[in-house]
């Protein structure tokens, strides 16, 4: 393999549960809904996946669990939040704080336990180019779902009715209720969606990024995740870039190391977190560009009126 | 059936008070449940987590030391989330203020003066407001979004630790061991009688009494609380969203940083690569428990800390893992959010079909 | 009255009642309308008329009573199924959405079948038949109040409606729009459609409409021929009451100069809001001046720029009392003698959820009445406030000192412009002084505004409501797309003048398009 490869392909790997995640998130803030527990569905989703392709040796029943685990998390956030119209930000939190401490829990027995990596769907002939092969069709299907789904939310949001309900009820979801649009059960839908791609997000990092479970792994990529949906000003195409400019960034620290560049492994670490910070200075700063795109409704709390 | 939300004329003020009850029994209930489901007789398991901590004078004492910088962090975030102001990332200006403080024992390994002392808390408080200036910046000038900033910035403080503790600021006596020179005399905490409780504490009650007659009675509070509630109408009354921000972040950065320097000057007296177990994080349980209000962050702060002893009790003695603690304050910030409807709605069953459906 | 299927109702709604709480909001209403007829409803704030039309159009359910549609009984349990029906709704506050297009906007009231790509050929067609011209690709957010209503209109004519129900269609129209309307509303009448028009403007009632039902406090109290009866007979039976004339004794001398604009502008950095330009106005003390426009042409810009929540960046734009004060936040022009109210009672004027007592330290802190002392808030201060405003205004409250979102729309307008009048200011500033009170409220109101420039001071009102320009104002100037007319002498504007100034030259040369 050669070192260019390599470092495609990790780019790859790094690149795809920030893509999970953000894109799930982009669809649930697109209907007007910030949910700040990406970090804690996506811890969730790994332990979950993990647990679960140990136990049963499948790690498509993983990929399966992680999924459930993200819905199930988020549908706890969907109840308060739009049942009982509790604060989106501190609600979205405590899932996250929630999800660190029960996936600790949960984690403790598989600390350490071999994995079950989720294979390469190996497409004849095509995976077996050199170099094409690899990088194009050497992967797993978590890998080609990460493509597949934004380019489907795309597709939905910007070409079929159900994509103009949701882009609706989070523009003015006053104005959707009138016309007799149900919010409170479009942004339930949202948040679904939401927690199942980090879900996803949080299996593909127990069960194909480093296959075993270490506490705490998401290390910040499900806040690392809602930066770039704000980044990507709510645009599918756009987030798919950022997700693996992000992912290089990610991995660029681990080449730099390797050449031997005398900089501190620490400084390298925290370069994603850097990153984002950058990254959100600037597209921030763009006013036009994020006021246009920004769901008008996000964070606020739906009550009919009478 | 289905629930139906009613909003009240005017918040209740019963509720404010039973909601944070209501949730902390909601969470032993729960709890109950896992315990039984880890095999476990609840009874004896919650005993051990709730009461135990509060029946020897050591556990007591240990129950202080924990809350006091919960309290310190989670009094700074009731006024930041008052103001509607997300400052997530106290761990961050706490590691950043337990630095600046450390610096002085670091550089002046052998300087023994009061001075030295009063020098390391107001460096430590200085160093967390200037780290919770910087989200604070790029929230008023770039328009930011300051829940991402400060919590990617707890990320760059506790690396930054890491490298100091096991590069320049590692102790040449310690064996390459990844921590500092261990404090001395003056560079640790004055102890308040015979056990480990410090002077932390009362910085701690300090800090609450005097936040809480701000919040109430000064024009500063009710900028704060203006600006949180309806940011329109405090620019009507001519105040500035901005200089909220600035206030709220470095204030609740200084008391972080306090509680950072609190903490390797005391306890620990010396820095290590891990200075906290998640205190910035679980302050904001307190703030919330505590209804945002100074007071309440003081019974709140302690009824915290009793979890982090709960859970090493009950690793001990029932040999289960100390995670249920974190456990248990997610479900407590759960439960607390979710009856804090009760103070704004009347909660009603209607049947679910035919009847007044809102959809 | 007996059900058959030959009823000569399109629309009946028999003994409807709607509970809220504690709240009757309807209570044994009936209306019945017929094809082809225009049908006013009549009532004041809180009387109960969107509860009414909200529940003919499913959007809420009655808790009693019973809809009949054609004569047969019918439950609409959702707006779709009101749209099935063959109603239409134009709502008051529009249900549109600012990031989408014309098309999409449409698209999503019709239903799901209908087929989007040749939908802007459709949209194009109707709204050119009914005069009502629309591009189908625009975007929302950059289309005015008016070309916003034609989408309501044209998102109904669709459907092809049987009922059209109409909320306050004309309070965001110039006068000329306004005509425009009833000429669509007429030919829509003479094609067989009945029209449910919903309005408080009751010289325009009498002009349009064929019968009229009013409403007060939920109940019905009459159903008239309004070509019958006078605008002030329609008035009274609305409000219950003979309704108190305003008092405006006009032709005092103005005397000097108390707030200048001079060249005012101010960018804006919000992609929909609208930028000032060049604005020259003089207000003296003793007299009213009034700002009219269509919404949305910069009227809350232009409280914020006056007021200093938005201060400009020359400080000679803005003189009060003679002295420049354009680089001045609001609490130093308020230390002036200078008070404000703004548009929005709930948000801006007033924190919801703080008791009255904390709403007056919000405009009270800085200006040296003991409010605040060193720091801190004087609670026993803010408290005689509020009281003295209480008497002063009349707010009727269930306790001394209630938070200000449980009081009513007019009782919490006559605090927050009571709060002000209690300062005794020399320069006020109103924006939409009576904006969805009730008669009584906005009649207290309007007198206060008079006295107080009678006694010296200058007034300043920003309102869309030409009935009360007239009213109370002794200059008149017209705000349009951030411009800002001359200031004429009210006696001398006629209707018609003011609603080409509100049109702006910007609009002319399509509005006569659309007219011919």
């Amino acid at each position: 393999m050669g070192a260019l490869e390599a470092v495609i392909l990790t780019i790859i790997t790094a690149s795809t549960p920030l893509l999970l995640a953000a894109i799930g998130e982009l669809v649930t803030e697109r209907s007007g809904v910030l949910n700040l527990g990406v970090e804690g569905m996506m811890i969730m989703g790994a332990v979950c996946g993990f647990a679960t392709a140990y136990t049963s040796g499948s790690a498509m029943l993983g990929v399966a669990a992680g999924l459930l685990a993200g819905v199930v998390m988020s549908m706890l956030f969907a109840f308060l939040t739009q049942t009982l119209m509790t604060s989106q930000v501190a609600t979205g939190l405590s899932l996250t704080l929630l999800g660190l401490g029960l996936s600790g829990l949960i984690g403790e027995a598989f600390t350490g336990l071999p994995g079950v990596k989720l294979t390469v769907l190996d497409i004849p002939f095509l995976s077996d180019i050199p170099f094409i092969g690899p990088i194009l069709f050497g992967h797993d299907i978590l890998v080609y779902a990460s493509l597949a789904i934004p380019l489907g939310v795309a597709y939905v949001l910007f070409r079929t009715r159900l994509g103009l309900i949701i882009t609706a009820v989070g523009g003015n979801h006053h104005s959707a209720h009138a016309l007799g649009y149900n919010v409170i059960r479009v942004r339930y839908g949202c948040i679904a969606f939401g927690g199942a791609c980090s879900g996803l997000a949080g299996a593909y990092l127990s069960l194909a990024y480093t296959p075993q479970w270490i506490e705490n792994m998401s290390s910040g990529r499900g806040w690392i995740a809602l930066a770039l949906v704000v980044f990507s000003t709510w645009l599918p195409k756009r987030l798919m870039i950022g997700a693996y400019l992000f992912g290089t960034v990610w991995i660029m620290g681990l080449y730099v190391q390797a050449l031997g560049v005398a900089i501190p492994a620490q400084l390298l670490s925290s370069l994603p977190y850097l990153v984002t910070i950058v990254a959100l200075i600037i597209i921030s700063g763009n006013k036009t560009l994020t006021k246009v795109n920004t769901p008008a409704c996000i964070g606020q709390p739906f009550a009919p009126e009478r | 059936m289905m629930i139906v939300l009613e909003k009240r004329s005017e918040q209740s003020k019963a509720m404010t008070f039973l909601s944070p009850v209501l949730a902390i029994g909601l969470t032993v209930v729960i709890g109950g449940f896992i315990f039984t489901g880890l095999g476990l007789d609840p009874f004896k398991a919650l005993y051990i987590y709730f009461i135990e901590p509060m029946t020897s004078i050591w556990s007591v004492e240990e129950l202080i030391v924990k809350a006091a910088p919960l309290i310190l962090i989670g009094a700074g975030l009731a006024v930041c989330y008052t103001a509607n102001v997300w400052n997530i990332g106290a761990e961050g200006q706490l590691t950043i203020g337990a630095l600046f403080g450390a610096a002085i024992p670091v550089y002046f390994t052998a300087w023994q003066s009061p001075l030295v002392l009063v020098l390391m808390l107001v460096l430590g408080a200085v160093g967390g407001a200037l780290f919770g200036a910087i989200p604070a910046l790029l929230k008023n000038r770039f328009g930011a979004n300051e829940i991402l900033t400060s919590l990617m910035l707890v990320y760059v403080a506790q690396l930054l630790l890491d490298w100091l503790v096991r590069g320049p600021w590692r102790d040449p006596q310690g064996f390459n061991f990844p921590q500092s020179v261990p404090f001395e005399g003056w560079q640790l905490l004055p102890l308040l009688g015979e056990g480990r409780v410090h002077i932390g504490a009362i910085l701690a009650v300090v800090a609450v009494i005097i936040l809480w007659i701000m919040m109430g009675r000064s024009l500063r509070g009710f900028e704060i609380r203006v600006i949180g509630r309806s940011p329109r109408a405090g620019a009507f009354a001519g105040f500035g969203q901005k200089r909220v921000v600035w206030f709220c972040f470095m204030l609740s950065g200084a008391l972080a940083g306090l509680a950072g320097i609190c903490e390797v000057a005391g306890p620990s007296g010396q820095l290590q690569p891990t200075i906290s177990p998640g205190y910035g994080f679980t302050a904001i349980i307190v703030a919330f428990l505590g209804r945002l209000n100074p007071i309440g962050v003081l019974f709140a702060g302690i009824l915290l800390a009793i979890s982090y002893l709960g859970g090493e009790a009950a690793q001990v003695e029932l040999g289960i893992s100390d995670k249920t603690a974190q456990v248990f304050q997610g479900m407590l910030l759960f439960f607390i959010l979710a009856c804090d409807t009760l103070i704004h709605y009347r909660i009603k069953f209607a049947p679910g079909a035919g009847a007044a459906k809102e959809a | 009255m007996n059900v058959d299927s030959s009823s000569e109702y399109l629309l009946e709604a028999r003994n409807i009642v709607k509970v809220f709480g504690e709240l009757r909001a309807n209570d044994d209403v009936t209306l019945s309308l017929k094809p082809g007829e225009i049908h006013a409803l009549l009532g004041e704030n809180g009387a109960g008329k969107s509860t009414l039309v909200k529940i003919i159009y499913g959007s809420l359910q009655a808790t009693s009573g019973q809809l009949f549609w054609k004569g047969q009984p019918v439950t609409v349990a959702n707006p779709a199924a009101a749209r099935e029906l063959g109603i239409g709704m134009v709502f008051q506050h529009f249900s549109l959405f600012d990031a989408l297009t014309v098309t999409e906007n449409i698209a999503l009231a019709l239903p799901a079948d209908v087929d989007i790509g040749a939908l802007a050929g459709r949209i194009e067609k109707v709204s050119n038949d009914y005069g009502l011209p629309l591009r189908p690709d625009a975007l929302v957010a950059d289309l005015s109040v008016g070309e916003r209503q034609r989408i309501e209109i044209v998102r109904c004519l669709l459907q092809e409606p049987r009922l059209l129900i109409m909320d306050e269609p004309t309070a965001v129209l110039t006068p000329q729009e306004a005509d425009q309307l009833f000429v669509t509303l007429e030919r829509l009448a003479s094609e067989g459609c009945g029209v449910l028009y919903i309005s408080h403007r009751l010289e325009e009632v009498k002009r349009i409409c064929h019968d009229a039902t009013i409403l007060r406090h939920g109940k019905l109290v009459a159903r008239v021929d309004p070509q019958q009866e006078t605008a002030a007979s329609l008035a009274n039976l609305m409000v219950g009451a003979e309704v108190a004339a305003v008092k405006a004794d006009r032709g005092g001398v103005p005397g000097s100069p108390l707030l200048e604009l001079v060249d005012l502008s101010l960018p804006t950095n919000d992609p929909f809001g609208v930028a000032l330009k060049n604005i020259n106005l003089t207000i003296r003390a003793g007299e009213i001046v009034a700002v009219a426009g269509v919404a949305g042409n910069g009227q809350s810009e232009f409280f914020d720029a006056v007021s200093g929540e938005q201060p400009s960046a020359n400080n000679e734009t803005v003189k009060m009392s003679g002295e420049a004060c354009g680089r001045e936040n609001i609490t130093r022009r308020r230390r002036r003698h200078a008070a404000f109210v703004p548009e929005e009672r709930i948000g801006h004027g007033a924190v919801p959820d703080f008791p009255l007592s904390e709403n007056v330290v919000l405009t009270h802190h800085a200006v040296g009445e003991g409010v605040v002392r060193k720091g801190l808030i004087n609670r026993a201060a803010a408290r005689d406030v509020n009281s003295a405003v209480t008497e002063l205004f009349d707010v009727r409250k269930g306790t001394p000192d209630p938070e200000a979102r449980s009081l009513s729309g007019g009782n919490l307008q006559k605090f927050v412009v009571g709060r002000e009048m209690t300062r005794e200011p020399k320069i006020l500033v109103v924006n939409q002084p009576t904006w969805g009170v009730d008669a009584g409220a906005a009649a207290l109101i309007r007198q206060a505004l008079i006295d107080l420039a009678r006694s010296g001071s200058a007034v300043l009102v920003i309102s869309q409501d030409l009935d009360e320009i007239f009213e109370i104002s002794d200059r008149i100037a017209v705000i349009s797309r951030g411009e800002m007319s001359e200031a004429y002498p009210a006696e001398e504007l006629s209707l018609e003048q003011i609603g080409l100034l509100m049109a702006g030259a910007h609009e002319k040369a399509p509005e006569k398009a659309a007219a011919s």
